[in-house]
């Protein structure tokens, strides 16, 4: 045995215990979350894999993503120069000079050209945290910045810098093929005129240097943001493959307890999620509560569940009390009720999120806890859950009103057999003054194609969307299952609605209820219907439209053609966009029940979209839901902006019958 | 020490339409719901227990089905529930039903001292505010009503002060315990129950005291005891409203035409 083997491998033993124990003292932790069964759809996963992990699709939509993805590559690669490192220093005698030489060969120039890229990358990197950092990452977010990040693109860099000198020694040497190695060939140069015995210790020297930084390196991982090297690539295995994301549905038995107080009451996956964080801040960059001065940060959500874990995790496992809330004000590793509250459920974090993290569901367990277990909320929301307990709609206005939209029309109850489409004309459409012409609009058009379509009338209850975002499922629960009961005994097999909330909420969530029936939200009906020449528009009039995806239709439901079809079809031109739209649309406020609450810390919401619609001086902007359309209305009138117009796309269309 | 707070069962008015030709009341399918003052003085009863550690009883009086109104006091809470329900007990008026509430009351005070009695000012189906101070006449209590704040509950000297919210000023006053409150509804904001207290609540053991346990004299009570009857009810013919002015070109004119209109029906004084 030679004496580097006597010191490398108690060293390596030791190192890689440690390394072993750690990742095991985080990795049991996950384990106390609660189970969440995410094998199904092997294949699907695999694919997500590749396709976010290894592909990076997401991590490349940045300027900068692509230096992560070259360095991501290259780490790939380069594990197989470290693992021979580390084979050939604990069995001397294995080293790739005994595989073929063309293979030989190829990974050594593979290896020698990765490695300057490498140091490119970890170049570019530096320099950009330290001169150019993206203006997202604000002075609460300094990660990116910090010393950790700063030790991590040094120990890379040093392990370059081994390598080099490693090999530029080696091959002045004459132990290693000088023409494959081009780059550390050159390096190799500079010491030509060194001694034998000089060359050895150099190489000596940088061996050890590349031994001792990769075990550091290797050790530094789980206990650093760096631990995603580890996570990412399970945790992207492991995303939910719904669309939307929908959270369970709760089974009310006594002695059961509702939502998330502690960290242990998430799944496991919210706690590896935690993990998985590489603290880019993509998703408090596109976050409207964070964007308008809220006190919500879904990258700070996601790293005080890890901190918290990390804090309450082995309490927690011998089964004593916490040593720090989850939900509170106890600063880092707890979440403010006030932040829990701020989430408008839009899915812009979910859908920007490199390693697919899933911040809002975590969000709405802790309101489940503080609305079930705690009856804790803002207190704007107490006539809310009244309203809709007594007369199952917001306003609490009487059932019997339901149908006061229609009486200068003539809408006919649904009878299975005689009309095809329930109308699910939704509270806001029977009940706000505004979104009613919307109603009647959407009326105007099913009549005019000749569809044949009926209402519930009075006996239609809230669909119970924002009771669902709000956490209080209790409430939910009882008018799902009325609604759905009510749609299988009136034998309802097509359902048409003019609301997104009402559109996903009956369409995935009732799933959970047994419900299976096509339901169409008014813009997809109306693009068909356009299609196949039932619908015929007259063009009478054109306007400079700009259109509004609402977070529920596009981002939770992938629609985004159809009200873009409609309006290209009604006005004769495709509409104008926002600069955040389509997937990157910004939200209007209003969603996760945030339309009933007050919006008093930061900026509004509302005026935040509508100054960004006022850029591209649109004469109408069109939405294609309800509390868009309250939202974007009042933003205009904050603004001043008399002059601008906001129709849904049913009224633009029903101008042009 | 008891605190009783006195609920009702009412139709939810909001929903109820008087049919035009019969003049009474249309009823059908009507929810009920708590009397919505009554959860005013649930929810003070229980702030007395969270802050004094007194014993909450509610009681309702009403037909079997009333039982959910007092399940819902249990979600909120409430240590006893009792139900004060008998066919005899029907038809009664204000002053019949303040009989068996007091009645019941007194029952109650077989099992410990009365502290309180909370009523609602009034309820939104018959809005007579009688019974409340119906039951402290029977029962001889000070009588403290439209109550807005408890200033101060001594219960070593047995004393209570509260403001009384007025037309256009307030009251303070102070009596002995017991006494009986009625509450207006700026006196807090109820409590929502958590879902492990209503999944108890609709276990929990909801007392039925009938006249056997009462022992009312039958002609005192229900209709036989109800000196009030309902000869008619009507909705009041309503003056057609006028448009004054023009709001939207002219707000500022508008709103000087509206002060002028109210000085001159003696509506506002200056
Ligand atoms: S869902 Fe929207 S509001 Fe909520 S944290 Fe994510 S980006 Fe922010
Ligand atoms: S949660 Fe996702 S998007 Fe947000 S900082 Fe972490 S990795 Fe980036």
């Amino acid at each position: 045995m030679t004496s580097t083997q006597m010191i490398f491998i108690p060293l390596f033993l030791i190192s890689g215990f440690f390394f072993l124990w750690s990742c095991q003292q985080r990795f049991k932790l996950v384990l106390l979350g609660e189970s969440d069964d995410r094998t199904d759809q092997f294949s699907a996963r695999l694919a997500g894999m590749f396709r976010y992990a290894f592909f990076q699709k997401r991590v490349v939509q940045r300027p900068y993503g692509l230096n992560h993805f070259l360095l991501f590559w290259s780490f790939l690669v380069l594990m197989l120069a470290n693992g021979e490192f580390l084979l050939h220093g604990l069995f001397p005698a294995l080293h790739y000079g005994k595989l073929p030489a063309p293979l030989f060969h190829g990974l050594l120039l593979a290896f020698d050209l990765v490695s300057v890229l490498v140091l490119l990358c970890v170049v570019l990197a530096f320099t950009r945290r330290l001169f150019f950092p993206p203006d997202y990452l604000d002075g609460a977010y300094s990660t990116a910045r910090s010393g950790e990040a700063f030790l991590i693109l040094g120990m890379i860099t040093l392990l370059m810098v081994a390598f080099f000198g490693m090999n530029g020694a080696e091959l002045t040497l004459g132990e290693l093929p000088k023409e494959w190695m081009p780059i550390s060939g050159a390096v190799g140069a500079m010491m030509s005129g060194w001694s034998e015995s000089t060359l050895n210790a150099t190489s000596g020297f940088f061996w050890w240097l590349h031994a001792l930084v990769l075990l550091a390196f290797m050790n530094f991982l789980p206990r650093s943001k760096h631990m995603h090297i580890l996570t990412a690539i399970p945790n992207c295995f492991f995303r939910s493959l719904e669309t939307p994301v929908l959270p369970s549905r709760e089974i009310f038995e006594e002695g059961s307890r509702y939502g998330a107080q502690q960290v242990d009451q998430l799944s496991w996956k919210d706690l590896f999620d935690s993990y998985s964080c590489t603290e880019c801040g993509r998703c408090q960059d596109v976050c409207p509560a964070h964007n308008t001065g809220k006190p919500l940060n879904p990258r700070q959500v996601v790293h005080d569940v890890k901190v918290n874990l990390l804090r309450n995790g082995e309490r927690l496992d011998a089964g004593k009390s916490v040593e720090q809330p989850l939900i509170g004000d106890t600063g880092e590793g707890s979440v403010s009720e006030e932040a829990l509250w701020a989430c408008t459920t839009c899915g812009a974090c979910l859908n920007v999120c490199p390693v697919l993290i899933e911040h809002p569901g975590k969000m709405l367990k802790m309101r489940r806890h503080l609305v079930q277990m705690e009856a804790r909320f803002p207190e704007e929301l107490l006539n809310l859950f009244e309203n809709m307990e007594q007369r199952s709609n917001p306003w609490g206005i009487a059932p019997s009103e339901r149908t006061k939209w229609c009486t200068q029309l003539d809408a006919k109850p649904f009878v299975a057999g005689e009309t095809e489409y329930l109308f699910f004309v939704g509270c806001a459409g029977a009940f706000d003054t505004r979104n009613k012409h919307v109603t009647v609009a959407l009326s105007m058009i099913m009549d005019a194609a000749g569809v044949s379509w009926g209402i519930l009338g009075k006996d239609e209850l809230c669909c119970g969307d924002s009771l669902r975002r709000l956490g209080n499922e209790y409430i939910f629960d009882q008018l799902a299952q009325k609604n759905v009961d009510l749609f299988k005994e009136k034998g309802v097999t097509k359902i048409v609605t003019q609301c997104p909330h009402c559109f996903t909420t009956l369409k995935n969530d009732y799933r959970q209820y047994g419900l299976e029936v096509e339901v169409l939200h008014h813009s997809e009906l109306v693009a068909d219907l356009i299609k196949n020449g039932r619908l015929v528009l007259k063009n009478k009039v054109q306007e400079k439209i700009l259109f509004h995806d609402s977070c529920y239709l596009g981002r939770h439901n992938d629609t985004y053609t159809a009200p873009r079809e409609v309006l290209q079809a009604a006005n004769g031109t495709a509409p104008a966009e926002f600069e955040r739209h389509g997937s990157d649309s910004f939200c209007c406020g209003a969603g996760g029940g945030r339309m009933w609450m007050e919006e008093d810390a930061g900026s509004r919401i509302n005026q935040a979209r509508v100054k960004e619609a006022l850029e591209s001086a649109p004469e109408t902007i069109c939405v294609s839901c309800p509390y868009c359309m309250t939202m974007i209305e009042d933003g205009l009138k904050d603004e001043a902006a008399t002059s601008v117009r906001v129709k849904d796309i049913a009224e633009v269309v029903a101008e042009q019958l | 020490m008891y605190v009783v707070a006195c609920i009702k069962q009412v139709p939810d008015t909001t929903q109820v339409q008087i049919d035009p030709v019969t003049n009474t009341l249309v009823r059908e399918g009507i929810p009920f719901i708590v009397n919505p003052y009554d959860t005013h003085a649930l929810e003070e009863s229980l702030r007395l227990r969270d802050r004094f550690g007194v014993r909450v009883a509610a009681l309702s009086m009403g037909p079997p089905n009333a039982e959910a109104t007092l399940r819902k006091a249990c979600s909120l809470g409430v240590d006893d529930a009792i139900l004060l329900s008998d066919r005899v007990f029907g038809g009664a008026d204000t002053l019949a039903t303040s009989r068996v509430l007091s009645a019941a009351i007194t029952n109650l005070a077989k099992k410990d001292e009365i502290g309180i009695v909370f009523c609602g000012k009034q309820t939104i189906d018959g809005d007579t505010a009688q019974v409340g101070p119906g039951i402290a006449t029977r029962l001889g209590y000070a009588q403290l009503t439209l109550v807005d704040r408890i200033e101060d509950l001594d219960l070593d000297k047995k004393t209570i002060r509260v403001r009384r919210k007025l037309e256009g000023r307030y009251e303070i006053v102070e009596a002995p315990l017991p006494v009986m409150i009625t509450v207006v509804r700026e006196l807090n904001r109820p409590r929502y129950p958590t879902v492990p207290m209503r999944l108890a609540a609709q276990k929990a053991n909801i007392e039925v005291w009938n006249n056997e346990t009462l022992k009312l004299n039958e002609q005192e009570i229900g209709l036989k005891g109800s000196p009030t009857w309902v000869s008619k009810i009507f909705s009041p013919e309503r003056d057609k409203g006028e448009i004054i002015g023009d709001g939207t070109n002219d707000p500022t004119g508008t709103a000087a035409l509206l002060v002028d209109k109210l000085l001159d029906k003696d509506l506002l004084t200056l």
